[in-house]
């Protein structure tokens, strides 16, 4: 489905500021795998989705997605085939419009957009059903702008969009970190539903090792632009959140150890 | 009387104007100059075609389709060479000055004795009058003249406005307008935004074009530099007319807009007959757009200062 070879991306190359996000990250997905990503803070897990997403193209690598070669498809050709939940509540919809004109905004997401009405009776009617599931008492407010809803709403309401065509890769970049924990409760049970009704193909970046340890069929973990343990069918389903954290602790001390062990053999022979 | 008919035509003549900046300045929060620019660009491509013998409702559309060229083209400068848009804007708005003199062949045509849309709406309006010129309204001696021109003047504004607000409604109109809202959403659905604010920009000044067209055939002369200070003009009104509806729904909003145009040439003309000198027209405008854009941010602090104290 999903088919990341050697992908490798360098901002700002050639400048004090120079990072390499992402070095040769292989990774491919099967159809209808929920796959998590955890890491440290730079380790390139958002980097890597935007890679995907198409936000930037990557320096060396290939992407392949649904059959395709996308590696040179600009962001908005890629929204074809996948569908995206930020971290930030803000950045998934539209403030000023009403939730039905984001909703016929999404209705149509990587087809043409002519003159046509985007709020049939019968689109709104579905509206109203879809929104109605989401249980936040939305289907009445139809016509209100967007900018009055809470964060959560607002999240509930992109990964409804997201998925109003099924697209055939789902990606969720911390979708609930910037929520309170009730509302990142209810978007997570949300998202667990969603995905699982229509068999999506989802990669998720998460910051709570308790979502990467409940959720998904197999989890990555990134550290310095690369993949550093990948668990996949019974070794993914027996992790507890407590494993992740020994893991992120041995990334720790092995750090820790580069970084004394090259003092140390500065000191000594420099 | 005629003055104040005469008022109420030109401020719903530059109405369109203000549509066109409430398009660039509102929906996709691009300042763009290039209005100034079209203005004259739809005054002296109108004004040359009459001058030629092409009929008025075909001189006043090629108008519109060249202020459109205009815009598309401060639009292509900011989408696809990453020119900052008041830059852009500035660049179309300076070229554009030649290319109105060339248009014209001189700074300034006159269309005295030449047949406009005003010649034609009067014509309509004597014939209906049976050959009167001036009719008598509750007590006033009103020109027909003057009484047509402002009615076809509303009607083509009416138009105008609703066929915006249907395209605004549109499939089309709904991902331009989240474009200007939010293009990191807008590019994930799958819209180039960068052709969406051409088209939006585009559009924008077609409208400010067809403005210019108009007021030319309205006064009975083009000028090159009648387009000067426009977008100030445009931007003033769009103002007034928020503050008017006091909301951001989108056919107050547009109706906001066409109001605001017409209170804020009342104003002036007030203003002029209290003896403002016209020469301060400008500086004043500017200052009180100045105002404008500066009050909401005088009463939001004013808030937070009593929320804290």
């Amino acid at each position: 489905m999903l088919d990341i070879q050697a992908v490798s991306k360098t901002f700002n190359p050639g400048t004090p500021n120079e990072v390499h996000s992402l070095r040769g990250v292989n990774l491919e997905l099967n159809a209808g795998s929920w796959v998590i990503i955890i890491g440290t803070n730079g380790s390139g897990k958002s980097t890597l989705l935007n890679a995907v997403a198409g936000t930037f193209f990557v320096d060396e690598g290939r992407i392949r997605l649904a059959g395709q070669d996308v590696t040179r498809w600009p962001e908005h050709a890629r929204a074809e085939l996948i569908g995206r939940v930020f971290q930030n509540p803000f950045s998934g919809t539209s403030p000023s419009l009403t939730i039905q004109d984001n909703l016929s905004l999404a209705a149509l997401r990587g087809r043409g957009r002519g003159l046509g009405w985007g709020l049939k009776a019968s689109m709104v009617a579905r509206m109203r059903d879809e929104v109605s599931r989401l249980n936040m008492g939305l289907e009445d407010r139809l016509e209100n702008a967007i900018g009055s809803l809470s964060g959560g709403q607002r999240q509930a309401l992109t990964l409804l969009m997201a998925t109003w065509l099924r697209p055939e890769l789902l990606l969720l970049d911390e979708h609930t970190a910037a929520l309170d924990p009730k509302s990142a409760d209810q978007v997570i049970a949300l998202t667990e539903h969603v995905v699982a009704r229509a068999k999506l193909t989802t990669l998720m970046v998460t910051h709570s090792m308790h979502q990467a340890a409940s959720l998904g069929d197999r989890l990555i973990m990134m550290h310095r632009g690369q993949i550093i343990h990948d668990f996949q069918g019974a070794e993914k389903r027996r992790l507890r959140p407590d494993d992740l954290l020994a893991r992120f602790e041995e990334v720790r001390r092995a750090e820790q150890l580069d970084e004394s062990a090259a003092e140390m053999l500065a000191e000594n022979y420099v | 009387m005629s003055l104040l008919v005469g008022t109420f035509t030109i401020g719903f003549i530059l109405s369109l104007l203000a549509l066109g900046v409430f398009i660039s300045f509102r929906i996709f929060a691009f300042p763009d100059i290039t209005a100034d620019g079209s203005v004259t660009l739809g005054a002296s491509v109108a004004a040359t075609l009459l001058i030629h013998g092409v009929t008025p409702p075909v001189a006043s559309l090629a108008a519109f389709g060249t202020g459109v060229l205009a815009g598309a083209c401060t639009g292509t400068l900011h989408t696809r060479f990453k020119i900052n848009p008041l830059l852009s804007g500035i660049l179309v708005m300076t070229a554009l000055y030649s290319v109105n003199l060339h248009v014209m062949g001189s700074s300034n045509i006159s269309l005295l004795g030449v047949n406009t849309l005003a010649t034609q709406s009067e014509r309509i309006g004597v014939k209906l009058m049976r050959g009167a010129t001036s009719f008598d309204l509750v007590g006033w001696d009103v020109s027909v003249r003057d009484t047509m021109v402002l009615a076809a003047i509303v009607l083509a504004v009416l138009l105008t406005g609703a066929l915006l607000y249907w395209f605004l409604r549109t499939n089309l109109g709904i991902a331009m307008r989240a474009t200007g809202d939010n293009v990191q959403m807008i590019r994930a659905l799958g819209v180039n935004d960068g052709n969406m604010i051409v088209f939006g920009i585009a559009i924008s000044n077609g409208f400010v074009a067809l403005s210019g067209a108009l007021l030319a055939q309205y006064q009975g002369f083009a000028d090159v530099g009648m387009g000067i200070g426009m977008v100030v003009w445009g931007l003033a009104s769009v103002i007034i007319g928020e503050a008017l509806v006091g909301t951001n729904q989108l056919g107050l909003t547009i109706i906001g807009a066409v109001m605001g145009s017409v209170l804020f040439r009342l104003m002036v003309a007030v203003a002029l007959r209290w003896g403002l000198s016209p020469n301060d027209l400008k500086l004043i405008t500017a200052m009180f757009v100045f105002v404008a854009l500066i009050v909401p941010q005088f009463i939001r602090q004013g808030r937070m200062w009593r929320a804290h104290a």
